[in-house]
């Protein structure tokens, strides 16, 4: 065998190493897709698929209770951004919510935790809600979503003057005032709109 | 046809009413459990003494969120919400569910009272209430 020969296989080798390393990578990529079987129906949710694209669609409140009880004060937010643990949390101490008094006689009360709990962010087949689950420590049980490092990540762009200082907004509770689409689920970046502000671009 | 007017007349003093009845069964059952008939004026002094808020730190009344003109909406001291007028005048929904009633009793004389309110109490809130 002659030595250019030789140093032909040894590169074709190292081209075939670079191709298995490359494609057991997009495996592992896409390896998360596996999110989107159990399917959200939100449009948002999954319409990516297959992109290294984020998805920003979160399943929609569908218990009719919760969405009473709890918007009567607050948006309904969607049990898939907070685990299971914190929402028994939330639930267990309705006396002092966030400073406020939002008790609830029993049966409410445990009919809407038993929905919470069902529909949270570790009992979902959603990227959304996966996202936010993995920001949180396995011994921690955040109250709120604004405390969760996904959602801290997605927003530490965002200017005091544009949420807390702004009377149309002031607080990141207050999730429908900027994302139009939020009750059905939909926290696209592309659509948020700012009040009092004319755009919002990176 | 040109009696039409009268439907939306008809439908406020029905709301009207369906509040004054819920408001007289509310009132007879604290009167079951203590209450000796129900004050308006009363109800009002009540409505507007000043409460330390142990939360907060500054002193609150239920006008702190409600406003001292039930017609008028009001605002959530912390969260700037709109809270519709309780006047059942102008918003028909008002009284109208005991359920509703007794929830936020139970919330609202906590946070701003610090306790539960009495039989008595909430009997002279409803007259209050109502009469606006």
């Amino acid at each position: 065998m002659k030595p250019t020969s030789k140093l032909n296989r040894f590169w074709g080798m190292l081209l075939l190493a670079a191709c298995i390393t490359l494609s057991m990578g997009t495996l592992a990529w896409s390896d998360s897709d596996k999110w989107n079987e159990g399917g959200s129906k939100n449009k948002s949710e999954g319409g990516k698929a297959g992109s290294w694209g984020q998805t920003t669609g979160v399943a929609v409140v569908t218990n009719k209770l919760y969405a009473a009880e709890c918007s009567a004060c607050h948006f309904a937010y969607q049990p898939g951004f907070l685990p299971e643990r914190s929402w028994v949390k939330i639930m267990g101490s309705l006396g002092d919510h966030f400073g406020e008094n939002a008790k609830l006689d029993e049966p409410t009360r445990v009919s809407i935790e038993n929905y919470l709990r069902g529909h949270a962010a570790d009992h979902l087949p959603n990227r959304f809600s996966t996202s936010f689950l993995r920001s949180i420590k396995a011994d921690a049980s955040p109250l709120r979503i604004s405390e969760t490092g996904y959602f801290i990540r997605k927003h530490d762009e965002i200017p005091a003057r544009m949420v807390r200082d702004n009377p149309k907004v002031r607080s990141f509770a207050n999730c429908a005032s900027c994302h139009g689409g939020a009750e059905k689920g939909s926290f696209d970046e592309d659509a948020v709109r700012i009040p009092g502000f004319a755009s919002w671009e990176d | 046809m040109k009696h039409l007017w009268l439907i939306p007349m008809l439908l406020l003093a029905g709301g009207a009413q369906a509040a004054e009845a819920v408001v007289q069964a509310q009132i007879a059952q604290y009167e079951q459990q203590g209450a000796k008939g129900a004050d308006a004026a009363r109800g009002m002094a009540a409505w507007n003494e000043q409460h330390m808020q142990a939360n907060m730190q500054k002193m609150v009344s239920c006008a702190t969120c409600h406003g001292s003109n039930l017609s008028l909406a009001g605002e959530h001291v912390r969260t700037a919400k709109r809270i519709e007028p309780m006047a059942p005048s102008v918003n028909p929904e008002r009284l109208t569910d005991p359920a509703k009633i007794e929830k936020w009793f139970g919330r609202n004389c906590e946070w701003t009272i610090g306790r539960d309110c009495t039989a008595q109490e909430k009997a002279d809130f409803l007259a209050f209430i109502q009469s606006k």
